[in-house]
């Protein structure tokens, strides 16, 4: 079943289109990510999808219901962690899940039973009485995701959830996802990350300027559009023309980036011998295995980071 | 346009975010109840016993009798004023309990709902607190003064009406200055608090019918001292219509403001 289907979907501020007509469908129990740059249109996406921002035109649905006349009766299935954490800080840690759940009409009994087990989950339990503003950047985080998850979502949507952690948070975090999607949660991801990406998601989208440039499994994506190897080398000078030229037959493709040049080889290894019979000078060459990065260099020519 | 405007999406849920509220009062109440009953007590010490002792008596009162029920208003006024620009601001854009309550199925028009209800309740405690202690001080002369306190309501309803406007419309946190230094300052002075109007020039005494205090005023005083009678209801009922006049406005500025 398709848990949340957009067609044509475009998001105007005061004109200004921030989502330019995308369609995607997100499948029960997946994981399905936006990947973008900064201002690509992710997080206008996903406040649609969980009814914080009208839609602009195009449809859609999100557990079979039309945002635009059912927004109450979505949200009570959703769980949002936002791209800001929103935690109240006027309430101590059990006291933000336990409000947060009467929003939801939850019993006092077992939303606190409920919010206990989160936070035993998500390693904050000793933290339960503690003020929300003596937590790091990363136990805010946490609680948010077990805020979100207060009222046993179907789905649960995470705009950038580890942006600004250590990679040791960020790993804890995306432990605890990989667990929820086992237990059926299906999740919705955004994220200028590729690793988090290729790392949690079983389908993505890639967007820039509001619009989805492709669609796919991580893994197909990189295989389709660039092979399994990148070899980024440095030339003496701007000679990439003449030297590609040479390679043709080794390489499926290559980019520009900066001083280097990534070659898409068919073969790494032989391709690095080759490049040794060359008469030429290299400042470096480097072989590693292509990412989502890459990919998505290839199709925007620009960087997801800077 | 129109019709979006007076289309209210409120639901049950409200009690939810006001009960938010009140926990966040629990948790101070004792420093924020003896703050606030402080500064009206000042002004009882220092204008009602003070200066009062050198002021002839007002309306046929001693100047203590006549102060305490206007401050009773007054501070009411002020509690619900302060909850709703700076309280409400921090809350929306400081700190986005907004964003995150509307994440879950509350509505945005639930959110100021509980805003007003918050009001409300400000106006109602500190305007009761004021009570107890005048009462205990010997300055409540009627069994009316009970019905205070719904008053107390009705009024806060209306600043807190007020108060969101402004804030919807003025959205910055330095404005609240103005609005302070503007509008609640003129009404606290000009409103019947301190002395009757009838001693200053005919148009001031004409401006201070749209005074929302002055009309506040004129209700406690009449209840504290039980100087009842059917004007009391024409005063209740201005308030009224303000609040129905009022009453979509809050709603439609800060949709506008925080759904994008
Ligand atoms: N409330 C708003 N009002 C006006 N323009 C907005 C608003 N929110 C976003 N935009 C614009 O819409 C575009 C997309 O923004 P959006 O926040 O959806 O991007 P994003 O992919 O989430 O980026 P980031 O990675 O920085 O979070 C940007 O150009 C942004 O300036
Ligand atoms: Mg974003």
């Amino acid at each position: 079943m398709d848990v949340i289907v957009a067609e044509n979907l475009v998001k105007e501020y005061n004109g200004f289109p921030a989502v330019r007509g995308i369609s995607f469908r997100v499948c029960e129990g997946e994981c399905f990510g936006f990947l973008g740059p900064n201002g690509a249109g992710k997080t206008s996406t996903v406040r649609m999808i969980y009814c914080f921002s009208p839609v602009s035109s195009g449809q859609l649905t999100v557990l079979g219901m039309d945002v635009r006349t059912q927004a109450r009766e979505i949200k009570r299935r959703l769980g949002v962690v936002p791209q800001e954490n929103n935690l109240d800080p006027d309430l101590k840690v059990l006291q933000n899940l336990l409000v947060y759940a009467s929003f939801f009409r939850l019993p006092k009994n077992k939303a606190r039973l409920t919010a206990m087990e989160l936070l035993e989950f998500f390693g904050l339990a000793d933290k339960a009485h503690e003020r929300v503003d003596t937590l790091s950047g990363g136990m805010k985080r946490r609680l948010t995701i077990a805020r979100a998850l207060i009222n046993k979502p179907a789905v649960l949507i995470l705009d950038e959830p580890t942006t600004g952690l250590d990679p040791q948070a960020r790993h804890m975090v995306w432990q605890r996802l990989r667990r929820l999607k086992e237990q059926g949660v299906t999740l919705i991801l955004t994220t200028h990350y590729m690793e988090e990406a290729s790392q949690l998601c079983d389908r993505l989208v890639v967007m820039d300027e509001g619009e989805i440039l492709e669609e796919g499994e991580p893994r197909r994506l990189i295989s389709k559009h660039i092979g399994a190897e990148i070899l980024e080398v440095g030339f003496a000078a701007a000679r990439e023309r003449e030297i590609v030229r040479q390679l043709n037959g080794l390489i499926r493709g290559y980019q520009v980036v900066g001083e280097n040049v990534f070659l898409y080889p068919h073969n790494g290894q032989e391709l690095l011998k080759a490049l040794q019979r060359m008469p030429f000078q290299l400042n470096h060459q480097f072989l590693r295995p292509a990412t989502l990065e890459d990919v998505f260099l290839k199709l925007t020519g620009k960087k997801l980071q800077d | 346009m129109f019709r979006d405007f007076l289309k209210i999406d409120v639901s049950p849920l409200v009690w939810a975010v006001f009960r938010r509220h009140l926990i966040v009062f629990s948790r101070n109440w004792k420093v924020n109840i003896s703050f606030n009953f402080f500064e009206p007590l000042l002004y009882l010490v220092a204008l009602g016993i003070g200066l009062g002792a050198y002021v002839r008596p007002m309306e046929g009162l001693p100047y203590l009798n006549y102060l305490a029920p206007g401050l009773v208003a007054s501070s009411a006024m002020f509690a619900t004023a302060y909850e709703c620009t700076y309280g409400t601001f921090i809350r929306m854009e400081f700190q986005k309990t907004f964003q995150a309550m509307v994440s879950t199925p509350v509505s945005m028009d639930d959110v100021i709902a509980g805003e007003l209800l918050y009001g409300i309740f400000k106006s109602v405690v500190y305007g009761s607190v004021i009570i107890v202690v005048i009462t205990l001080l010997g300055l409540v002369k009627s069994p009316w003064v009970l019905l205070a306190p719904p008053v107390m309501a009705v009024a806060g309803l209306l600043f807190a009406l007020l108060s969101i406007v402004w804030t919807g419309l003025v959205p910055r946190i330095d404005n609240f200055n103005y609005f302070f230094s503007l509008i609640m300052t003129p009404l606290f002075l000009f409103s019947g608090v301190f002395f009757p109007l009838t001693g200053l020039p005919v148009l001031i005494q004409k401006a201070a019918w749209f005074s929302p205090l002055y009309h506040v005023v004129n209700l406690t005083r009449g209840l504290i001292l039980g100087q009842v009678g059917i004007w009391l209801v024409w005063e209740l009922l201005w308030i009224i219509a303000v609040v129905v006049l009022l009453f979509p406005f809050p709603f439609y500025l800060m949709r506008r403001l925080v759904i994008r």
